[in-house]
C-alpha cells in the first residue's frame, strides 16, 4: 500500500506525520517527494547509498547547420528559444524539455543535450528504506524528480510518501502513485481553506482520503464539520503544545519524543488499510 | 515603485501573518498574493471582489479520433507521457504542441484551457490582486507573473509606489516567477531544522536572481540556538537580519479570528511585527 501525506497548506506537519508514520509501521519505506525543500532527512539522518542524477532535455543548436529561419522560436510556446541575426539564444530556465524544436527545425540542426535539475538519493534510515528527491536551486520544476523517485519504489512494502505543499503539478505526481491520501491540516481558516483544495484534488484523482489535525485545540470544529460533510474521516489529532513544537525544533521525530504516538499512528494505519483503494 | 516579496522556503513559517500585518501598517500600497497554489491572504483581508478574469496557463492537445490512425508517433515523442492511443491525459499535458507538430495526418489541435482565475478586490487596506490555480494545474509561475503585472498596473493607476507580495513556499517555478525583478525579499524563517535547511536553499535562489534579502525569525524563542544559527547563515549568505518575532499564542487567536495580529492584540508578537515593519520601511533596498 502507498500512502501520500499531503496538505495543501505548507508547514502543517506533513513531514512530522510522514516520518513518525514510517517509524511506526514495520518495514515501511519513506519517500520524501518534496524535492524543492526535502526535510525528512533532518529527522532521520539516513545513510545514502546511491545517487541517481535527474536531467531534462534542452536543445543544442548546431550553428553551422542553422539557417536562422526562426521556426524553432516560432514553435516554442515557452519562449525558451530566440533567433536574432546570426545567433540562437537558448533560455534553459524557460525550457520545458518537450523536444518539439528538434522536430520543428527543417535543417536537423537541433539535437538533445542534457541539463541536470537535481537528483534522487536512495538509502536507509533506522532500518527503513529511504528515498529522497532534491531539486537543484534555480531549476524550475520537481515533477521529473518525483517521477524518478517513484520508479525506485519497492512495491512489496508499506510506502509513505511525504508530498510537497500545494496542489500543483509535483503534488499531483506524488499523489498519482498512491492508494490513499493522508491530509495534514491545522485548525485555522488558512488550514481549512487549503484542506478543501486538497480534498478536491484527492477526489479528482479518485483517491480515498483521511485527515490528521495537527496543533489541534481551539478551532477543530470547523475542520471536523468540513470532514464530515465531505465524508473524510479524521484519523488522528496532535494537540497544540509547546513541548511538541520544541521537540520538532530539536529535530526529534514525534514518536521518539512522545512514544505514545507510535500506537496512535499504527491504529491510524490500520484504518487507512481498510479505506485504501485496492 | 518598489515591490517587497515575502517568502520562506519552508511552508507555514508565517509569511501571510507578516504580510497581513504589513497590510495594516503600510500607509499606501497594493497587495498581491502570489501563492496561487494555496492563497490565504484574502482570508485575513475580507476582500470585496471587483473584477474576475479566467486564466489560461497552457494549451491542451486534443485529438480528432476520426482522423487519427493510431500510428503512435505522438506517444513516442511526448516527453510528458501525456498522450496514448489518441487519448490526451490533461493533467500531464504541458501544452508544448510537439504532438500536433509531428502528427502525420494533422489530427491533433491545440487550444487554451482555463486553469485558474485572477481577481482584483478591494480591502480595507487597499487593493488586492489574488488568484486561484485549479487543483493539479500546470504553469503556476505564469499565473504568478500575471498577478504581479496586475498589481503593478493597479499601483500605477492609483499612483501608489509600494507593492507588498505574499509569496509561496519552496524554491520552484512560482517562487522563481515571484522573485524576478522584485526590489527586495523578506524571508520569514523559523528555528527548526527544516527552517534552517530551507532558508539556505531559498537564499541561494534569491542570490541567483540578484535580489537583496533580509531574514526575520518567527517563533524565535522556541529554539534560541537555532535562531542564532539561522541568523549566522543569513549573514554568511549576504542577507540582512531584522527583528525576530517571539512565539505568542495571540498569533493563532488572530488567525482563527481572520484578523492581522497587529489589529488583534498588543502582545509580544504584535509589537515585534510592528518593529519589523519599521525595519523594512527603512531598509535601503526599498527606499
Amino acid at each position: 500500500m502507498i500512502v501520500a501525506v499531503a496538505s495543501g497548506k505548507g508547514g502543517t506537519g506533513k513531514t512530522t506525520v510522514a516520518v513518525s508514520l514510517a517509524l511506526s509501521v514495520p518495514r515501511a519505506q519513506l519517500v520524501d517527494a518534496d524535492a524543492e525543500e526535502p526535510n525528512a532527512h533532518l529527522f532521520l539522518s539516513p545513510v545514502i547509498r546511491k545517487t541517481v542524477p535527474v536531467a531534462m532535455m534542452v536543445p543544442d543548436v548546431d550553428l553551422r547547420a542553422c539557417t536562422f529561419c526562426g521556426r524553432c522560436a516560432e514553435f516554442c510556446r515557452f519562449n525558451a528559444l530566440a533567433v536574432v541575426k546570426e545567433q540562437v539564444l537558448v533560455f534553459p530556465e524557460l525550457c520545458h524539455g518537450c523536444g518539439g524544436c528538434i522536430h520543428a527545425c527543417p535543417e536537423g540542426a537541433i539535437s538533445r543535450s542534457e541539463r541536470r535539475i537535481g537528483e534522487v538519493e536512495l538509502g536507509e534510515a533506522r532500518g527503513h528504506r529511504f528515498i529522497q528527491g532534491r531539486l537543484k536551486p534555480g531549476a524550475p520544476s520537481a515533477v521529473r524528480i518525483v517521477r524518478e523517485e517513484m520508479a525506485h519504489l519497492h512495491l512489496d512494502v508499506p510506502t509513505i510518501i511525504d508530498a510537497p505543499p500545494g496542489t500543483a503539478c509535483a503534488v499531483q505526481e506524488a499523489m498519482a502513485a498512491a492508494d490513499f491520501c493522508l491530509l495534514v491540516t491545522e485548525p485555522t481558516p488558512f488550514g481549512l481553506h487549503d484542506l478543501r483544495m486538497a480534498i478536491d484534488l484527492a477526489a479528482e484523482l479518485d483517491l480515498p482520503a483521511g485527515v490528521v489535525i495537527n496543533r489541534s485545540g481551539r478551532w477543530d470544529s470547523p475542520i471536523e464539520d468540513e470532514c464530515r460533510r465531505r465524508g473524510v474521516p479524521v484519523l488522528l489529532k496532535i494537540p497544540f503544545e509547546r513541548q511538541i513544537a520544541e521537540a520538532y525544533s530539536r529535530g526529534e521525530p514525534l514518536t521518539d519524543a512522545f512514544p505514545e504516538y507510535g500506537d496512535k499512528l499504527r491504529r491510524a494505519w490500520a484504518e487507512i488499510e481498510t479505506g485504501a483503494r485496492v | 515603485m518598489k515591490e517587497l516579496l515575502v517568502i520562506s522556503g519552508k511552508g507555514g513559517t508565517g509569511k501571510t501573518t507578516v504580510v497581513g500585518s504589513f497590510a495594516a501598517l503600510a500607509p499606501f500600497k497594493v497587495l498581491a498574493d502570489a501563492d496561487v497554489d494555496a492563497p490565504n491572504l484574502h482570508l485575513l483581508l475580507a476582500p470585496d471582489q471587483l473584477e474576475e478574469s479566467p486564466y489560461s496557463g497552457s494549451d491542451l492537445a486534443s485529438v480528432d479520433r476520426k482522423a487519427c490512425t493510431e500510428c503512435g508517433r505522438c506517444t513516442d515523442l511526448c516527453e510528458f507521457e501525456a498522450i496514448r492511443n489518441g487519448v490526451v491525459d490533461a493533467r500531464r499535458c504541458e501544452g508544448c504542441g510537439t504532438c500536433a507538430l509531428v502528427c502525420p495526418v494533422d489530427a491533433i489541435g491545440m487550444a487554451p484551457q482555463t486553469t485558474g482565475r485572477v481577481y482584483l478586490s478591494s480591502t480595507r487596506f487597499g487593493p488586492l490582486v489574488h488568484a486561484q490555480l485549479m487543483a493539479g494545474a500546470e504553469a503556476s509561475g505564469k499565473l504568478v507573473t500575471q498577478v504581479r503585472q496586475r498589481a503593478r498596473a493597479a499601483a500605477e493607476q492609483r499612483h501608489v509606489d509600494l507593492i507588498l507580495t505574499d509569496g509561496s513556499p519552496g524554491i520552484g517555478c512560482p517562487v522563481i516567477a515571484s522573485l524576478s525583478g522584485v526590489d527586495a525579499a523578506l524571508i520569514v524563517s523559523e528555528p527548526t531544522p527544516s527552517g534552517l535547511h530551507d532558508l539556505g536553499r531559498v537564499l541561494q535562489v534569491a542570490a541567483h536572481f540578484g535580489v537583496p534579502t533580509a531574514v526575520s525569525v518567527n517563533k524565535w524563542d522556541i529554539n534560541a540556538d537555532l535562531t542564532r544559527a539561522i541568523e549566522r547563515l543569513s549573514i554568511a549568505l549576504g542577507a540582512t537580519t531584522l527583528t525576530r518575532i517571539p512565539f505568542d499564542p495571540a498569533v493563532v487567536d488572530a488567525t482563527v479570528a481572520a484578523t492581522p495580529v497587529v489589529e488583534w492584540a498588543y502582545g509580544e508578537a504584535s509589537k515585534a511585527v510592528r518593529a519589523l515593519w519599521k525595519d523594512v520601511a527603512s531598509w535601503g533596498a526599498l527606499t
